[in-house]
């Protein structure tokens, strides 16, 4: 095994051209002359056609601005980027790697910032850092309690919103309380994404904090507390409403769009996303129907941020960089702000931005189905990864394998 | 022309099977006759250069004094024709007849038309093979042979599959086209075997009859 | 140069071959340094049997893998044994080939819409016949029996064997051996039973087992149609092999050799149930009975599952096509409310761009192995070339990482010729399967009397071996072609997504659960291999049309 990854070292020493050396994101003019010519591959889910329109409209910014061409290497998942990197680090690829850039948080983002694949730490100081709103937003440094330190960039903010047909549910239920008694007075018309899915262990983390008296042991790893004692609400909710859940809880949605689709069949009446905008841009689309509302809960809803990191082996870094800088410009972001582009929420401040840049936002209109800012209500913290992993794990074992 | 079987001998499994040693002049018929299974084909397959697999072979074949024992079965330039046609579906008749006839031979459609008129398939050259009739079918097969120039003919029961009648006609125009070459015929009838007229013997090179 | 085909062919199968199981079995047993597995251990064994869903997982894949491989063979020898030499049986076999082009991923995706409650025959019932305004709460889909995976299996198993029947018939002398059974007063079906096939099944088996490896590691299907509480073994393999949790490739790796030994296990039960099956067949093909009055109850039983395929196939394919171009559609609407080409129109650059890619390496992989096949085969494939077929045993999940590992090790990922090579060794074994059976079969009388006429045999190979079997080859090209263009793994994983295909794109949109994409890039994935079929069964025919001796009856 050793001697084979040596014979393949030095072939790839041969092989590959010249690999250009690592960019300094502090000497940004030496970045961007390092960056030109260079083509950037971002590997990023590409399972939405809204979020591809965009991905390829930044492309064409970056190629006209800076001479850098965009590849979106379309992803099933996330997890695969970190595959390919992880198999590249097997194979002694530590330099001139397939992957520039990923879209990236969560439980992936921890991962390989733990063993150190992450190139970094690089957001300070790209030159749009500063227009970054950090004293509102602390979550765009925080992904997931784990500190970003810099290894990725925050581009866009994310906050779970539900989503009903307002013609069959008139009054929607704002907690989760009110949820349960909805539910049980509609059975079948409620599902969430199967665990291990992100949404869908999501889901369980917004439940978690609706049972809980303290929420604040979810910032904590679960080792740190009591954890069959303090998730026994969870377990106890969850065996409530399964009987009266979409097909009896024998079989649930894959993930976020399948979710989706269900509520366009309107085989769900409630479903819900990380993305408040999609709603509205669905209902644009023709893919919803336009009685679809969306709401929070009153107490509150889960808040994410969305980064881009950089391998640590990739081959076009100084690319990548200036790829993640292009994204914080606020062209870019009053661009994904558009609900008829993305409707994402931008993670820049508006006091913080020239007069022209703010008012590109405050030009841009809320979909019809889209909540106001001040009616979002207040963003929750999301629990330590390790919430994720062990919630989804024992939701397999009581619920993911029949009996 | 002549053909010599010099002390050829075939075994299988180290059972011997075919013991042969003579020598056929041209327009001569040898048959050899047996019962299936007796190594009769095999020895034919071995004068024509593809002995199966598993058997052996000893002794050497002569054709006009050259040694032919190991040229391959291309260089051979044995005639063989089979109790089936296998002409080839995918070529005209003309198709079939042309592939026999040596690359360079100056007026190879006059040639082939003269073979197509000697068989009674005047103007059939476009035909599908598998539109004719048996008959027809194995005179092509025959002149086929023929136009391939071989140096010898093996026949191996090629009139068992024939009706009665048709049988007499293209014994006849087979042994009539061959009466210039070494022939040796493979059969089982007994009545194949008279009307070929030469030496009767068994795979062990008895004489029969 | 031919003479070196099958040491080639196997080299450029082993290496691959190798590389694809050591990468799944170091680390079943605990080693992968790059993750912190330096020594060899029997945890990944212990965390795998420690998974709450392994007994009733491996259980769905015996028997969705098993219940299918089984249907589909039943299904296809019945239409054939009741049909062939039919008018019906030309119609059917016409059919084959949009069926086979077919991807599977995009023929899942037409079932579930069929068949879903929010489907096209809930939405054509409702409301008038059921009451139903809105879906109703079914477990169809993903039913917990994985009885949809079955369907959805064998809706494309069965062309697939079909295909291979068609190719054994053509060299075997079908016709006259059931006019002698009919003469000795046998029905159509019992006769056939007795004595076409067992000529043709034994080149039927390659073709059956790597059915049975197929669905019983099938992933794509299986996410689409199949159960998920718990999924079968092979998609929670996918399923651990890509969590960000890297110390689950272990368990992965232990799950991927579990499947590997799976298959090898039901392939062995297989073959003793064929033993089984041979020596009691033997005592009732010689017992004589005849039981002409099957033929008309069988025939129609024959219809149902033929006519079960054609139309869920076909509908599937409308709907989704239908998809393609809907505006807003309820249920219980039976068509879209508006139509649109928007999604084309948004799709159409890339569309070409990928189109082109598809089938520049599908083109070029099915011509390599075509041309590797014939090498082999002519030099007398040895017993060593039996390993290309590991790739069609070895599930696909685990076979892969080790063979991107030998990728990046060679510094070909992310290249056109890497991509190509790695179809390659998908490619070439399917191919293989396709033709050696003909090319065994073929009369090699024509060659001996080709050689006693003077033809060298390269001679004979170009003008009457290859000529002969047109058909053959032509259909061996369109099982390579298609194949290619079906793959998605390998190009994902080899091409480092700086290849892509559209299948690589269909399935990173299947994700999204979008119909409307779903619909266009179905239509597009499946149009390419469509086209090829099509060729490769016109072609011969054409032919066949002035040559009677080359007509399959």
């Amino acid at each position: 095994m050793r001697f084979l990854t040596c014979v393949a070292a030095c072939a790839l020493g041969g092989a590959l051209p010249a690999v250009a050396q690592t960019p300094n994101p502090a000497d940004w003019p030496a970045v961007l002359e390092q960056a030109r010519g260079q083509t950037v591959y971002w590997h990023a889910w590409g399972g939405d056609p809204r979020i591809n329109a965009f991905i390829a409209q930044v492309g064409e910014v970056l190629s006209e601005r800076h001479d850098v061409t965009l590849e979106h290497v379309r992803l099933a998942d996330t997890a695969d980027a970190v595959t390919r990197v992880v198999s590249e680090r097997a194979a002694g690829r530590d330099t001139g790697g397939a992957v520039d850039a990923i879209w990236i948080n969560g439980a992936n983002f921890a991962s390989m910032k733990d063993q150190g694949l992450l190139f970094g730490p690089f957001a300070y100081d790209l030159p749009n850092w500063p227009l970054v709103d950090t004293d509102a937003n602390p979550a765009v440094e925080i992904d997931f309690t784990l500190p970003v330190e810099g290894y990725g960039s925050p581009w866009a903010m994310f906050q779970m919103v539900f989503e009903y047909d307002s013609r069959a549910v008139p009054e929607p239920p704002r907690s989760l309380d009110a949820l349960r008694a909805w539910i049980a007075e509609n059975p079948g018309r409620f599902t969430y994404p199967q665990p291990p899915d992100f949404l869908g262990t999501s889901f369980l983390k917004q439940a978690l904090y609706g049972v809980l008296d303290d929420p604040s042991v979810l910032l904590g790893p679960t080792d740190a507390v009591d954890y069959d004692t303090v998730t026994a609400p969870l377990w106890a909710f969850l065996d409530e409403i399964t009987p009266n859940l979409w097909r009896s809880g024998r079989a649930y949605p894959a993930n976020e769009p399948a979710l989706g689709q269900l509520l366009a069949d309107a085989e769900v009446d409630i479903g819900f996303s990380f993305n408040p905008g999609r709603a509205s841009a669905a209902i644009a689309d023709g893919e919803l129907p336009d009685t679809i509302r969306t709401m929070v809960f009153d107490d509150g809803t889960l808040a994410n941020s969305s980064y881009l990191s950089i391998p640590y082996n990739a081959a076009n870094k100084a690319g990548a960089l200036v790829l993640a800088n292009l994204i914080l410009d606020p062209q870019i972001q009053a661009l994904a702000q558009d609900p008829a582009v993305l409707g994402f929420q931008t993670v820049l401040g508006m006091d913080r931005l020239a007069p022209e840049d703010r008012a590109r936002f405050g030009a841009l209109e809320l979909g019809i189905a889209t909540l106001a800012p001040d009616a979002m209500g207040t963003g929750l913290l999301e629990p330590h990864p390790s919430w994720m992993t062990r919630v989804a794990e024992d939701w397999t074992a009581r619920y993911g394998t029949a009996e | 022309m002549t053909l010599t079987l010099d002390s050829l001998r075939i075994s299988r499994g180290g059972q011997p099977m075919v013991a042969l040693d003579t020598t056929i002049a041209a327009g001569e018929v040898l048959t050899i006759m047996g019962p299936s299974g007796c190594g009769k084909s095999t020895a034919l397959a071995a004068l024509a250069g593809a002995l199966p697999p598993g058997f052996k072979m000893s002794g050497r074949i002569y054709l006009n004094g050259r040694d032919m024992t190991d040229l391959p079965t291309h260089a051979r330039r044995m005639g063989l024709l089979f109790q089936d046609d296998v002409l080839f579906p995918h070529l005209s008749v003309a198709g079939n007849l042309g592939f026999g006839l040596p690359r360079g031979v100056p007026s190879r459609d006059r040639q082939i038309a003269q073979a197509l008129d000697a068989a009674g398939l005047d103007g059939m050259g476009a035909r599908d093979p598998a539109t004719l009739s048996g008959g027809q079918k194995a005179r092509v097969a025959l002149m086929r042979t023929l136009l391939s120039a071989p140096q010898a003919l093996l026949l191996d029961e090629p009139f068992s599959k024939l009706d009665a009648n048709l049988r007499d006609q293209i014994r006849d125009f087979t042994f009539a086209q061959a009466r210039a070459l070494p022939v040796i015929l493979v059969t089982h009838d007994l009545e194949d075997a008279r009307a070929a007229g030469g030496r009767i013997i068994s795979v062990t090179g008895e004489p029969l009859h | 140069m031919i003479r070196a085909a099958p040491g080639l062919v196997v080299a450029l199968m082993a290496l691959p071959v190798a590389a694809g199981l050591a990468g799944a079995v170091l680390p079943a047993f605990g080693y992968f340094p790059a993750l912190g597995g330096a020594a060899f251990s029997l945890d990944p064994w212990r965390e795998l049997l420690a998974w709450p869903g392994l007994g009733a997982a491996v259980r769905l894949s015996l028997f969705t893998g098993i219940g299918a491989t089984v249907l589909s063979l039943a299904i296809t020898l019945l239409i054939v044994a009741a049909w062939q030499g039919t008018r019906s049986f030309r119609v059917v076999t016409s059919l084959l080939a949009p069926l086979l082009s077919l991807p599977h991923a995009a023929a899942a995706f037409g079932l579930a819409f069929l068949i879903a409650p929010s489907g096209w025959v809930a939405r054509a019932l409702s409301p008038w016949a059921t009451g139903w305004d809105r879906p109703p709460d079914l477990l169809i889909v993903h039913d917990q029996a994985g009885l949809a995976l079955i369907a959805g299996l064998v809706m494309k198993e069965v062309p697939f064997l079909m295909l291979m029947t068609l190719a054994a018939l053509g060299q075997t002398d079908s016709a006259r051996r059931m006019a002698v059974a009919r003469s000795l007063g046998y029905g159509r079906v019992i006769g056939w039973t007795k004595t076409v096939l067992p000529a043709i099944y034994t080149q039927l088996r390659l073709p059956v087992f790597a059915v049975l490896a197929f669905s019983m590691s099938v992933v794509d299907v299986a996410l689409i149609l199949g159960p998920t509480r718990p999924p079968t073994l092979a998609v929670q393999v996918l399923d651990w092999m890509t969590a960000p949790d890297l110390s689950l490739r272990f368990t992965a790796s232990a799950g991927a050799v579990l499947q590997l030994l799976l298959v090898l296990g039901a392939l062995a039960a297989w073959v003793l149930a064929e033993r089984l099956i041979a020596a009691r067949g033997r005592i009732w093909a010689s017992q004589g009975a005849r039981a002409p009055g099957w033929d008309r109850p069988l025939r129609a039983l024959a219809a149902l599952p033929t006519l079960a395929i054609g139309l869920g196939v076909g509908l599937g394919l409308a709907g989704l096509a239908l998809w393609s171009v809907a505006g807003l559609w309820r249920f219980p609407d039976l068509l879209p409310q508006n139509f649109g080409l928007r999604v084309w129109t948004d799709q159409s650059q890339q569309l070409w761009r990928l189109g082109g890619t598809t089938a520049t390496l599908a083109g070029l992989s099915a011509m390599i192995a075509l041309a590797l096949t014939i090498a082999a085969l002519q030099a007398g494939a040895t017993r060593a070339v039996g390993i290309i077929y590991l790739p069609l045993l070895v599930p696909q999940i685990a076979f892969l990482p080790g063979l991107s590992a030998l990728g990046l090790w060679l510094g070909l990922d992310g290249t056109l010729g890497a991509v190509l090579l790695v179809h390659l060794v998908f490619v070439l074994p399917y191919v293989m399967l396709s033709l050696s059976d003909p090319w065994k079969a073929w009369d090699s009388r024509a060659g001996l009397v080709a050689a006693t006429l003077g033809a060298a045999p390269w001679r004979v190979l170009l003008a009457v071996r290859l000529p002969m079997l047109t058909r053959a080859l032509c259909i061996a090209f369109a099982v390579g072609f298609a194949t290619s263009v079906a793959q998605y793994l390998p190009t994902l994983l080899i091409g480092a997504g700086r290849v892509g295909t559209v299948t690589t794109e269909a399935v990173a949109l299947a994700a999204s659960g979008n119909r409307r994409l779903i619909g266009v890039w179905a239509v597009v994935q499946m149009t390419l291999p469509l086209a090829v079929f099509a060729l490769a069964l016109a072609l011969p025919a054409l032919l066949a049309r002035r040559r009677r001796g080359l007509r399959v009856t």
